[in-house]
């Protein structure tokens, strides 16, 4: 077992056990690095997450594996096999995802142009562009105490919006662009707001009936594309007509190299989370949102509308999930969409936005990490397994949704606050 | 101070995996043989359409092609990257190049514009596109004009059934499905003529190009439900074009007594565990066509076009294994004779999906 990088470090001396009279800077940080506090607790999940997936590379590889069965003839073996591997996949992650150090080098030898150093980065944004906004849905719906487990549905019916605004029209790009992506945020918002309606109006609650929505939405997707107004002309395979070009999403770094996707949506997306965080924390509807999601009785009581500010919050994140969508028919999936463009990104929402422990700047930070993951495992193929991001960011999230866990393992002090677990509300 | 549970936790994870890799086994003298031709100086790589390499369909096929070719030329080492979606088909493809692979096949119809974008970019590479047409010089094209193996499974069928109902249902209503389905019905079709009968193909309407689809491959549970509707439609053989899905078919074959399946793809008697209800299959040589490609590219060919037929073995009509003693000496006559029409062009089984007719 390579334990040579991937164990954490928080064994720190204990003296700060003491009444600490002057507690100087380093005794305080010393003191924050033990405590389970939602920062570290969120750091060591990514260490142990990364160090799991260590042990679950060695496990499946089967040249490592067979070094295993003769430790104790020769344990140099084993160790130097299993650390070689952990290694090379971690770094094939790396370069897949941040910089690729082999073009680093023909680059510094002259024998490649400029853009394709940036190409790993450009494919980590694009990755995370969409989970910006499907983080960001659930985010929001969060605060108000609402599970919205219907980012995907409102994700697809988005990129359908989008879709159709962006081939039927013929506008000029400055108009038509817009257009489509507001399409496709208007489309994912009605989409988003009959879980809240349900929830307003009948009590229904909206994690069953936007896991629901997500099915009917997907089958409607299979269905659209087939249908004779959305399907290709030129393809006899499952896949729609491509957007016009006046509706594409403009690439930020094609000028570099072409084969940089990275588009228009990502600074969308930042901006997003901007409003995101401005709608929270200074406007009158982002107050009535934190305020039902604390304790819907006493903002009842206050005279807030509970079931309007429902069915408001769920439109809003329905909107946010539709501009991923628009994301994507807008842009790499604008030569036409197929039922697989949506992958899981609406589902992916969900973890990004308990990463993010539901605050735009965190939403942002979690979908980079995934994006990147997804890129770095994407190139890292064949020498890493396709499924090891899958893996790493399940396990961030278990433990992320279980500080006390964390704390356990670890054997962290508490925090002073308390731990910090992010729950929706209203069961 | 007692042990920190975090040091309990490791400890007991080494233990538990040194016992389970029953690590005292004696150390090999010698670095032992690598399976994968780790020198082999050409490297032939594939990339996947979404469903990944073992969605026991066409990648898996593919993917069964390319390590063949490496099994018979130990200078050619094989490796694959999987596409969750057709947005990775680019980012695949790019790192396929900037690995140094030396042949590159992509799986799949819907990746042939992404191929021969990335073709025309490096022309002196070789590539392949399977399942679709490519009109650039160096890629080559592997289709299979699967219209005819079905319309052989579509005549036994109709020769075969008891209630003069047969069924069949797609996964998706796609070309590489429909014309499966097609062929399918052209069979029934012909045999109604020769022979006078009116056998009736439940789930797919070839004139209209409309039938029943499962929208998946996956969902065996839907496959085997709709194969259930059939059989109460008095349908007694089921044709499913569905991939894994397809055992819902043969799980509802089994349950039913004197209701039969034939499969689609792979000989299903040796594929799957369901031989005793799989009176024969249409089957589609993907694996031989890739291995073909590779070991073609290794010589130094480039671009062309492969179609498999009847004539070259590209597509064929399984053995009928368990059903040999069922199946009439007068059907097996009449399929010997058919086949050999489709080979010398006198019959045609046509479908819009047929890759002549692109």
């Amino acid at each position: 077992m390579s334990t040579e990088t991937e164990t954490p470090a928080p064994e720190q001396p204990e003296s700060a056990e003491t009444t600490e009279p002057r507690p100087n800077f380093m005794r305080l940080f010393g003191r924050y690095l033990i405590e389970a506090n939602s920062v570290m607790v969120t750091i060591y999940s990514l260490v142990m997450a990364f160090f799991i997936g260590a042990v679950l590379l060695i496990v499946s590889d089967e040249g490592v594996r067979s070094t295993w069965t003769y430790f104790f003839a020769r344990p140099q073996d084993a160790l130097s096999a299993s650390w070689n591997l952990v290694y090379d996949s971690y770094l094939a992650l790396f370069q897949g995802a941040i910089l690729n150090l082999n073009t680093l080098e023909a680059f510094r030898a002259g024998d490649v142009e400029f853009g394709n150093l940036l190409r790993p980065l450009s494919e980590t944004l694009l990755n995370a562009t969409p989970l910006i906004f499907t983080g960001l849905a659930v985010g929001l719906a969060f605060r108000a105490g609402l599970f919205n487990i219907g980012a995907q549905g409102q994700m697809i019916f988005g990129m359908l919006g989008a879709l159709v605004i962006g081939f039927t029209l013929n506008l000029p790009a400055a108009i038509h662009l817009p257009l489509a992506v507001i399409a496709g945020a208007v489309a994912g918002g009605i989409f988003g707001a009959v879980p809240g309606v349900l929830k307003a109006t009948t009590g229904a609650h909206e994690v069953i009936s936007s896991i629901m929505l997500n099915n009917i939405a997907a089958l409607f997707l299979v269905w659209a594309i087939g249908s004779q107004f959305l399907h290709s002309e030129t393809k006899s395979e499952l896949v729609t007509k491509p957007v016009n070009e006046t509706a594409t999403l403009p690439t930020l770094l094609s000028s570099f190299n072409p084969s940089l996707r990275v588009n228009l949506a990502l600074l969308l997306g930042v901006a997003a989370a901007v409003f995101v965080w401005w709608l929270l924390s200074k406007s009158t509807f982002g107050f009535r949102i934190r305020a039902v999601g604390f304790n819907e009785h006493a903002s009842a009581t206050a005279g807030m509308r509970i079931g309007a500010t429902y069915t408001t919050t769920m439109a809003a994140a329905g909107a946010l999930a539709g501009l991923a969508g628009a994301a994507l028919s807008l842009g790499v999936g604008a030569s036409g969409i197929t039922t697989n463009t949506a992958l899981e990104y609406g589902f992916d929402g969900i973890t990004v936005a308990l990463l993010g422990r539901a605050k735009p700047g965190g939403i942002v930070a979690a979908a980079i990490l995934f994006g990147a993951l997804k890129a770095g495992s994407l190139s890292a193929q064949p020498a890493v397994p396709v499924d090891i991001s899958i893996l790493l960011q399940a396990i961030i999230v278990l433990f992320i949704a279980a500080p006390a866990l964390v704390k356990a393992i670890l054997h962290l002090r508490a925090p002073r606050g308390g731990l910090v677990t992010l729950e929706a509300k209203g069961w | 101070m007692a042990v920190k549970p975090f040091k309990l936790a490791l400890a007991g994870f080494s233990a538990i995996g040194l016992a389970a890799l029953a690590a005292c086994g004696d150390a090999p003298t010698d670095d032992g043989g690598d399976d994968n031709n780790a020198e082999a100086s050409f490297h032939a790589c594939m990339v996947t359409d979404s469903g990944g390499v073992d969605d026991k369909s066409f990648n898996e096929s593919s993917w069964a092609g390319m390590e063949a070719a490496a099994d018979e030329n130990s200078d050619i080492k094989v490796s694959f990257k999987e596409s969750a979606s057709e947005t990775d088909y680019d980012p695949n493809l790019q790192s396929s190049v900037d690995d140094g692979c030396d042949f590159i096949v992509g799986v799949g119809g819907l990746m042939t514009a992404n191929v021969d974008t990335i073709a025309e970019a490096n022309p002196e590479l070789p590539f392949a596109t399977v399942d679709g047409l490519s009109a650039i010089d160096n890629v080559y094209s592997v289709e299979f004009d699967t219209a005819q193996s079905a319309f052989l499974a579509g005549y036994v069928a109709a020769a075969q059934t008891e209630t003069g109902t047969v069924a069949t249902w797609g996964g998706l209503q796609i070309p590489p499905v429909t014309i499966f389905m097609d062929g399918f019905a052209a069979g029934i079709e012909q045999h109604n003529a020769d022979k006078g009968t009116e056998v009736e193909l439940l789930g797919w309407d070839a004139e209209a190009q409309e039938g029943t689809f499962l929208n998946s491959f996956e969902d065996t549970a839907g496959g085997k439900s709709t194969s259930d509707t059939f059989i109460q439609q008095g349908a007694d053989i089921i044709f499913p074009v569905a991939g894994p899905a397809g055992l819902g078919a043969l799980t509802a074959a089994q349950e039913n007594d004197a209701v039969y399946a034939i499969w689609v793809d792979t000989d299903g008697f040796e594929s799957t565990e369901y031989g005793a209800e799989i009176i024969t299959s249409a089957e589609k040589g993907l694996a031989n066509a890739v291995r073909d490609a590779v070991l073609a590219a290794y010589d130094g060919t480039t671009g062309g076009e492969y179609v498999g037929t009847l004539e070259n073995g590209g597509v064929a009509l399984a053995p009928f294994h368990d059903f040999d003693s069922v199946v009439s000496d007068e059907t097996k006559a009449e399929i010997e004779e058919l086949t050999q029409q489709i080979i010398d062009g006198t019959l045609v089984v046509e479908s819009p999906s047929s890759p002549s007719a692109g």
